[in-house]
């Protein structure tokens, strides 16, 4: 049988689905909106309490994964969506996708690492 | 004698705004965009964490800027979006059963809003809302 990436790729995306479903809306509100809208108080998103927080190890895979999981699901749809606006290149548009999703998980791990 | 055969043209760039169910579809994949560029956001916050307390109020700076507040109001409507239909697909992608039951979409798709709602509300306390 002729090898395939698709089990992975299919998997990441199935993975990631699930992990944005249930985690990025409120991600969004927490980072993004929280401190604009004052549902936060500003030492909620301090230096000092981030830090800190950032260096327990399940602190470090939570934010892993918040970036890893998302980041593949995004990759794998954006290609297959890609087609469905009539981009035909599909071997450039999963080098790009793929690349970013990549790029991504990357230097996640190493600011993880070196924080 | 025959006939050119009749061929219809479909435009591959834009045959999605026929109809309102392929806008609906092309909403729920476009989400990744959003969803992909909120996550690379993520990742230059991580950063500008890891260099240091200057870097991170930058961050912070940036992140309240109109601009960033439309992205987030816009990246927040896709996600929700995101959020429901895959949700409400979960009775077809996996279905369950227990003996000769099958247990209800309804129910398949109930947990899942019901565990979405615990697992914001612990983000949100544990972030000290």
């Amino acid at each position: 049988m002729a090898r395939s990436n698709k089990p992975i790729v299919w998997s990441l995306f199935a993975a990631g689905g699930t992990f944005a479903a249930f985690v990025t809306p409120v991600m969004i509100v927490i980072t993004g909106l929280a401190l604009s809208f004052g549902f936060l108080p500003p030492e909620a998103l301090s230096y000092e309490r981030l830090s800190g927080l950032i260096e327990n190890p399940i602190a470090k895979a939570i934010v892993f994964l918040t970036i890893f999981l998302p980041a593949w699901h995004a990759a794998h749809r954006l290609r297959i969506t890609a087609h469905d606006f009539g981009v035909r290149e599909d071997g450039l548009v999963s080098i790009v996708c793929y690349g970013l999703a990549s790029a991504a998980t990357v230097i996640a791990a190493y600011a993880l690492l070196s924080l | 004698m025959s006939r050119n055969p009749y061929i219809r043209t479909i435009s591959s760039t834009s045959w999605w705004l026929a109809q309102p169910r392929y806008i609906r579809y092309m909403a729920r994949e476009v989400s990744c965009v959003l969803i992909g560029a909120y996550t690379g956001v993520v990742v230059v916050g991580l950063l500008r964490l890891s260099e240091g307390a200057e870097a991170w109020a930058g961050f912070l700076e940036a992140i309240q800027t109109p601009v960033s507040i439309v992205f987030h109001l816009l990246a927040l409507a896709f996600a929700l979006y995101h959020t429901t239909t895959w949700f409400n697909v979960t009775p077809k992608a996996m279905p369950l059963q227990f003996g000769d039951t099958q247990v209800p979409g309804s129910v398949i798709i109930g947990a899942h809003y019901a565990g979405w709602i615990v697992v914001s509300a612990l983000l949100l306390f544990l972030a000290g809302v």
